[in-house]
């Protein structure tokens, strides 16, 4: 069956395990978590855990029950692409030897990326996005050489539909 | 519910609980205690007449209040794998949570096994595991294990207390979750500081659980679609689980079935959810399943799954199990409904309530039903295969033809002419079930070739009366299991159905039994063998028998009965089998029979590992059942 990629956004209450069950839960059932992303909600005793995974839809339905069965999650959705607004940050510390400096910052203003740390030979840029975007990104400054790069989680929330 | 205190102290070990000084009444009002104090006073508030608990370091506490309890009965196993599976019988026969208490480390960790056991196959217990104090949690201390971590994936929720002020509400949740919805077991993780901490007592009178509601009721549009599918059968089955007997849904199951004449299968986990003496039960499905069962399953065109989840162990080859049948899956989990198979018709709920709301439907529209052809070909298979044994000694003189639910079609028990006779272990099983006919009885098993004759050859009819490790498929399992089911119903005769490699993985509780008064009788179908695994090492391995050979003679399974102050008493021949059997009945404590059986005998028939279910070894020749149909049904399948 066609594995596709879903993003799982899990509202758990605050306490401490929650994660663990979670995730476990994910590793004994046999599915790779790709991303995680967990903090709180608009309500302090809640938190989201915002899962991207891979997965046919029939195991993908059986591991959504399956969580949803845990006694402290309160609501699990398989978010739409479409119907969602989704973000990553990412940061990455960029090879830039002063003569191609110009050429990265160039690259980060195309993306909306800001500069947060230049060095004598790097510039450390931040950039948020959906996940497109930001692999693009990475795509371009692999060009010049990434030192380092940390990636967080994909967040994600369902697009307002009060009209 | 009064206190499971046993009557008889025959053994210089009494049940705690007696001659301390009286406790104040009703919790409702504040009382300063200790942890520990407020832990046993919870668990009276729950109604809890019994716990089995193994004490230990940071457990004294616990033991310590559970001493001066006049409600709560502590039961002293011999080791803690023992008291979960006591814990675990008494819920199966009495329907009550189990609950047990132990030390940390080792303790908890001896649990793992009972936990994994009673989660597999939906049994509420409340664990509780003593811990290290909260300052050192993390630190490796002495007897310091993560029991929360290790028990994550065998039970339905834990807790670890790390406040004695959540306590109240800790344990009002654990039994609320261990009982409801699909049952399961709850461990709650006890620090000895939190046990030693003081408290103003007061129990809870609700939970607060927002992500815990079990859909009881079925939807009623699917429960109209399913009343409709029922109604166009022409030959629907009932496949019954588990699920009944955690619902208590017998009667409706019952009703069910004869207002619409529909066959039950009923599997490992469901027997004793319909009466087997019934013309509508057809056996137990699956890989020893009878012929009859399985032909069923593959001829039936409407499959309707209560409170049963696909096993393999049921399904053989699921790509051709049940597949002319449109299927009705009813269970209390949606995550069971399309795991293993899809279904037509989905209804989440709790079997009651929706076998009741199904009733009423067919009910108020007058539906009759129409199977009487199905009943009669179901019936016609049953003549041509029915149960049989004595396959290993070919041409020795005693051949059982018995079925089970119709009891002893003809076993005799004696002796012929030609030879001495062969003991079968599926004789005593027959005889057993007749023996028993007329009396409250419980029956347990151990795991393996023992469970599988209990399986075919005892016939149950009340609920709560089989008590069998499914899922995790635990030897050791039916000796404590059968001193909790006695614990919870003291004047059944409870029966554990052995053999003799399990019995030996939990035989130290026998002195449980002895000292507490637990007159269980153990019947050791006694081969000399592992006897599944060399089963399956005759029939997939060339017959290596490589690490199934135990022996007949060793332990002396009598003088081990006298030796933990039990009654022994071996059979070679048939005809001491019922003798036998009378006198460790009668015999005031718990009892051995040791049974010297037919070494090779094998559990027929048998669905190899990953064939369908039709397609079976041993028993009666013929199948699978497509090549056997007469022209009319034939056409019918096919049109």
């Amino acid at each position: 069956m066609a594995q596709v990629q879903h993003t799982l956004s899990v509202v758990v209450e605050n306490k401490p395990g929650v994660l663990t069950r979670v995730t476990s839960l994910f590793a004994r059932r046999g599915f790779n978590i790709d991303s995680l992303a967990v903090g709180t909600t608009e309500d302090p005793t809640l938190s989201r855990i915002t899962i991207v995974c891979s997965a046919a839809d029939a195991s993908l339905e059986q591991i959504t029950k399956q969580v949803y069965k845990l006694i402290n999650v309160i609501k699990v959705q398989d978010l739409d692409p479409a119907e969602s607004v989704e973000r990553e940050l990412v940061l990455f510390k960029v090879n830039a030897p002063a003569e191609r400096r110009h050429e990265i910052i160039e690259i980060a203003n195309v993306f909306r990326a800001k500069i947060v740390d230049v060095g004598r030979n790097s510039l450390t840029i931040e950039a948020t996005g959906a996940s497109d975007k930001v692999g693009a990104m990475e795509d371009l400054f692999r060009a010049y050489g990434i030192k380092e790069m940390a990636r967080t989680g994909k967040i994600a929330l369902t697009r307002g539909r009060e009209n | 519910m009064s206190a499971q205190r046993p009557e008889s102290t025959q053994g210089s070990e009494r049940v705690q609980g007696s001659g301390s000084a009286p406790k104040p009444g009703c919790a409702s009002k504040p009382e300063r205690v200790i942890g520990a104090e407020a832990l046993v006073r919870c668990l009276e508030e729950e109604g809890v007449g019994i716990v089995f608990g193994y004490p230990g370091g940071v457990a004294l506490p616990i033991f310590d209040a559970l001493y001066s309890s006049e409600k709560v009965a502590t039961v002293l196993p011999r080791h803690e794998q023992g008291a979960v599976h006591m814990a675990d019988g008494y819920a199966r026969t009495s329907g009550r949570p189990g609950v047990a208490v132990v030390t940390s480390g080792p303790g908890a960790a001896n649990t793992i096994t009972g936990i994994a056991n009673a989660y597999l196959d939906s049994i509420p217990l409340v664990v509780v595991t003593a811990q290290v104090a909260t300052a050192v949690i993390g630190t490796d201390a002495f007897q310091e294990i993560y029991t929360t971590g290790i028990t994550l994936p065998v039970t339905k929720h834990s807790y670890l207390v790390k406040d004695v002020a959540e306590l109240p509400q800790t344990v009002k949740e654990a039994f609320h979750i261990a009982a409801t919805g699909r049952p399961g077991p709850v461990v709650i993780d006890m620090p000895v500081d939190v046990s030693k901490s003081e408290i103003d007592f007061a129990y809870p009178a609700s939970v607060s659980l927002p992500g815990y509601k079990p859909s009881v009721r079925g939807h009623g549009r699917q429960v109209k679609e399913a009343v409709a599918l029922i109604k166009s059968a022409r030959r629907p089955l009932l496949y019954a689980g588990g699920g009944i007997l955690a619902a208590e849904a017998s009667r409706e199951l019952k009703e069910t079935a004869e207002l619409m004449q529909i066959p039950v299968a009923t599997t490992m986990m469901g027997k004793g959810s319909f009466p087997e003496d019934h013309h509508l039960w057809i056996g137990m499905p699956g890989m020893h399943g009878a012929k009859y069962t399985n032909f069923a399953i593959t001829e039936t065109d409407l499959l309707i799954a209560v409170g049963a989840r696909f096993d393999d162990r049921v399904t053989g080859k699921l790509a051709s199990f049940a597949t002319k049948a449109r299927i009705i899956h009813i269970d209390i989990d949606p995550a069971e409904i399309g795991k293993n198979k899809v279904a037509d018709c989905p209804i989440v709920g709790d079997a009651k309530n929706v076998l009741s709301s199904i009733l009423a439907e067919l009910r108020k529209s007058e539906a009759e039903p129409k199977t009487q052809e199905w009943i009669a070909k179901i019936d016609g298979w049953r003549k041509q295969f029915p149960l049989h044994y004595g396959t290993a000694q070919k041409g020795t003189a005693q051949k059982g033809t018995g079925q089970a639910g119709t009891g002893l079609a003809g076993s005799t028990g004696t002796s012929s002419a030609s030879g001495p006779a062969v003991l079968y272990p599926q004789f005593v099983v027959e005889r057993l079930s007749a023996l028993t006919k007329d009396r409250e009885t419980v029956i347990t098993t151990e795991v393996g070739q023992n469970q599988m004759w209990a399986c075919q050859f005892y016939s149950l009819r009340e609920p709560r009366t089989w008590v069998s490790s499914g899922g995790l498929g635990t030897m050791g399992f039916g000796l404590p299991a059968a001193i909790g089911a006695q614990a919870a119903r003291p004047d059944a005769l409870v029966v554990d159905i052995a053999g003799d490699g399990s019995i030996q993985m939990n035989i130290q509780e026998l002195a449980t039994a002895r000292l507490n008064g637990y007159p269980v009788k153990v019947v050791v179908l006694n081969n000399g063998f592992l006897g599944m695994v060399r089963q399956w090492q005759e029939l997939f391995y060339g017959r290596r028998y490589a690490s199934s050979v135990i022996s007949q003679e060793v332990p002396d399974l009598v003088m081990l009965a006298e030796a933990y102050g039990c009654f022994g008493i071996r059979v070679t021949e048939p005809t001491e089998v019922d003798a036998a059997l009378l006198a460790a009945f009668e015999f005031d404590g718990p009892a051995v029979v040791d049974c010297r059986v037919a070494p090779e005998e094998c559990v027929y028939p048998m669905v190899a590992p990953g064939s369908s279910i039709d397609e079976m070894l041993g028993g009666i020749p013929g199948g699978p059942v497509s090549e056997m149909l007469d022209d009319e049904v034939a056409e019918e399948v096919q049109g």
